[in-house]
């Protein structure tokens, strides 16, 4: 460079100075303080009285939060360690009950000894749902996240492993069944009977399969009946299997309510307004006491599977109705196009018309997701031990007779985190599908 | 509505027109409710013909060539194209519509999708060309429009111009016998109006069948074989461009000319 220079500019700055900061008060820290919260005697007034009020309310938790105490195997020695320590009456939370029942409010009554087994199905479902969030992982990855939800199941419920792989087969029958019949048929037809002969299959063959299979070839771990499932692990099952099978059903129900077909239509209305203009916890108590009024004598329907079905269809009616707003919102024209390429209904929906649409819905679909996962504590009320059925059934113990807020932080924390990362989540893919298409 | 001729000179050497039929509309006649769009038109249109199609707002250009891909259906009457009737057997509509190209007054692009997507998408999806081929088949058009360096850019990205220039390669990209444009040019600014103009002249220079509603009176004095007036759901009056817009025949020609071109 100086070399170049040298002979025909007689002064070339060979190093820049760096910049140098404003004068102080000018900048920064100073500067923002300045502008947003001294800026006339009305914004120093509310921001001391704000100041104020925030000082108060750490006054009087945070010695709570920060005195507790861990070590204690009961509320009263929690009480006596306070008093001994502290004086009588001061302030402390009693975190010991974190430490002396956590395991429940995990795992419920989930056999102590298998433990592993939840914890395994979750680092499978973190694996498995990475490349559906991520897509700069491998592609071929999601063969993997076809298979987990067998694994996880397996895992969680045991029994034979003949049993999922069984049930399993029933996908691979209807898929095979498309293949064979759209070419023959044509696709109503091929989307018919692959649609029914699954059913046929899991109604009547799947278990009788399953049971030969296991008698040819044993291969079996201990099972654990749905009753002894309970805690954050309950939540995260009804909540995480909800929101996957809600979402193409809902994306189904609003494809529905829009289609011309009489019939289709009329019946995706219906569905959307009667599930979504009733509580929900009516349709849980539906679930837990009419449905067996319903099915035939003698079949035994696991109460989660219920619970999760009813979840599942609640969500789903809210979900159309996002989804809906999507389509709605995209111009005619988008469709013309895809008609005029000669693209047919469904490519069109699924090339052209969802990808926009989905984008335009993902914070109302995101919303729906944060409120199902909160709502599983309704299960509570059905008899199955959530979190917060467990927090009532810890408190009727007699070591921690009397405890309360120090459960409800801890479940409203553990809440909180997955709800705050869903909506990072949201933010964060809205961002990048922003980026990819302007 | 403006009068943008081009200097360069047309090559009319493949602009012929055969006595094969494209596309045959007979008695159609249309209804949006009770209104009646369309009444008994009668359009015979032969392969390589540059047809255009002009008339006050509302006259029903948009529906009539619209009905010929069926974005719009008809009531009563027959349209065959390319020798396949369109009725409500939606093989034989998938069948056209894969063969007739459409572009739109505001090019309906994907926005979610590339330049090149949006191009390989139906080659790919509706004709089941290999991803490699539908590709290069797409550059080809985009450097026949001018625009192979935007290939990867989105269409928000582009400009008018260069966004109706892409709708076209898409279209093209289909291998269409015919294509339709609906007023292409009417959302752009002058500049980008030529860019448009040039590279439909280019396509009718190839001997692409055309049916254009266009207000572009120039490009219908160069290009056009034939020159269309409708009003009122009706074609009022039809004839070669030099005769149509020397002596057209009817007073509401006269009245629109008039008006379109200026005092
Ligand atoms: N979907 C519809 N429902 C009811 N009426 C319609 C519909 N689409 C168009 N029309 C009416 O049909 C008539 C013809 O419309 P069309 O769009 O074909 O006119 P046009 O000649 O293309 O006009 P422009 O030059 O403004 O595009 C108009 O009066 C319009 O209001
Ligand atoms: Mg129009």
């Amino acid at each position: 460079m100086s070399d170049t220079h040298a002979q025909t500019v007689s002064f070339v700055r060979e190093s820049m100075i760096p910049q140098s900061p404003p004068p102080t008060g000018n900048r920064g820290a100073v500067l923002w303080l300045r502008e947003n919260l001294f800026s006339g005697w009305l914004n120093i007034l509310l921001t001391l009285v704000s100041l104020y009020v925030i000082w108060w309310a750490l006054a009087h938790t945070m010695p709570w939060v920060f005195n507790g105490i861990w070590n204690a195997g009961s509320l009263s020695e929690c009480r006596e360690i306070r008093n001994a320590t502290m004086g009588e009456g001061s302030s402390a939370a009693c975190w010991a009950v974190l430490g002396d029942r956590w395991q429940q409010l995990m795992f419920g009554f989930y056999p102590r000894e298998l433990y592993w087994r939840p914890v395994l199905a979750l680092v499978i479902f973190l694996a498995a749902i990475a490349p559906v969030l991520f897509a700069q992982m491998p592609r071929r990855a999601l063969w993997f996240t076809a298979l987990s939800p067998f694994v996880m199941f397996w895992l969680l419920w045991g029994g034979s492993v003949w049993f999922p792989v069984s049930v399993g087969l029933g996908f691979v029958l209807g898929w095979a069944a498309w293949r064979a019949l759209a070419p023959l048929a044509g696709n109503l037809v091929a989307v018919i009977v692959a649609a029914l002969l699954p059913v046929i299959y899991w109604l009547y063959s799947a278990g009788p399969l399953a049971r030969e299979l296991e008698q040819a070839v044993a291969l079996s771990i201990e099972y654990v009946p749905s009753q002894d499932f309970g805690g954050f692990m309950l939540s995260f099952i009804i909540g995480i299997a909800g929101i996957i099978l809600s979402l193409p059903l809902g994306i189904l129900l609003a494809l529905g309510r829009q289609s011309d077909l009489f019939i289709i239509n009329k019946i995706s209305v219906g569905f959307i307004e009667i599930i979504r203009g009733v509580p929900l916890i009516v349709w849980l108590f539906t679930a837990s006491l009419l449905l067996n009024y319903f099915l035939p004598p003698g079949t035994n329907f696991d109460l989660m599977l219920r619970v999760i079905i009813m979840v599942t269809l609640f969500a789903a009616a809210y979900i159309a109705e996002v989804v809906r707003g999507g389509l709605a919102a995209l111009p005619k024209g988008q469709y013309e196009a895809a008609d005029a390429l000669g693209l047919d209904y469904w490519k069109a929906m699924r090339l052209i018309i969802l990808p926009q649409a989905l984008k335009i819905s993902i914070p109302g679909i995101v919303n729906t997701f944060i409120g199902l996962f909160k709502d599983t504590t309704l299960v509570v009320f059905i008899g199955l031990f959530d979190p917060i059925g467990l927090s009532n059934a810890i408190r009727a113990s007699v070591e921690w007779n009397g405890i309360y807020w120090e459960l409800f932080v801890f479940i409203g924390l553990l809440f909180f985190i997955c709800c705050f990362s869903m909506s990072r989540y949201s933010l964060y893919l809205e961002k990048k599908l922003q980026r990819g298409h302007k | 509505m403006t009068d943008t001729t081009t200097a360069r000179t047309i090559d009319r050497s493949h602009m012929q027109v055969s006595d094969e039929v494209a596309i045959e509309i007979s008695d159609m006649n249309k209804w949006y409710g009770a209104f009646h769009v369309l009444r008994d038109i009668d359009l015979t249109v032969y392969r390589g013909e540059r047809i255009v199609i002009c008339g006050p707002s509302g006259s029903g250009k948009s529906t009539l060539i619209r009905c010929i891909n069926r974005l719009e259906e008809h009531q009563a009457g027959r349209i065959v194209v390319d020798g396949t009737e369109l009725s409500s057997d939606l093989k034989n509509i998938d069948k056209i519509r894969s063969e007739v190209g459409m572009c739109f007054q505001h090019f309906n692009l994907f926005p979610h999708l590339t330049i090149l997507e949006n191009c390989t998408l139906a080659p790919i999806w509706v004709r089941k060309t290999p991803k490699r081929e539908a590709e290069e088949i797409a550059m080809h058009f985009l450097e026949k429009v001018k625009i192979p360096e935007q290939a990867h850019k989105y269409p928000g990205q582009l400009s008018g111009g260069q966004q109706q220039r892409v709708a076209i390669a898409r279209s093209l990209c289909m291998k269409p016998r015919i294509m339709l444009f609906d007023e292409p040019t009417s959302a752009l600014d002058p500049e980008m109006i030529k860019e448009v103009l040039d590279t439909m002249i280019e396509l009718a220079e190839e001997g692409m069948t055309m049916l254009c509603v266009t207000h572009e009176m120039g490009f219908a004095r160069q290009v056009a074989n034939r020159v269309i007036f409708m009003d009122q759901g009706q074609i009022v009056e039809q004839n070669e461009p030099e005769a149509f817009f020397k002596a057209p025949k009817s007073d509401r020609t006269k009245l629109f000319l008039s008006q379109i071109l200026g005092h």
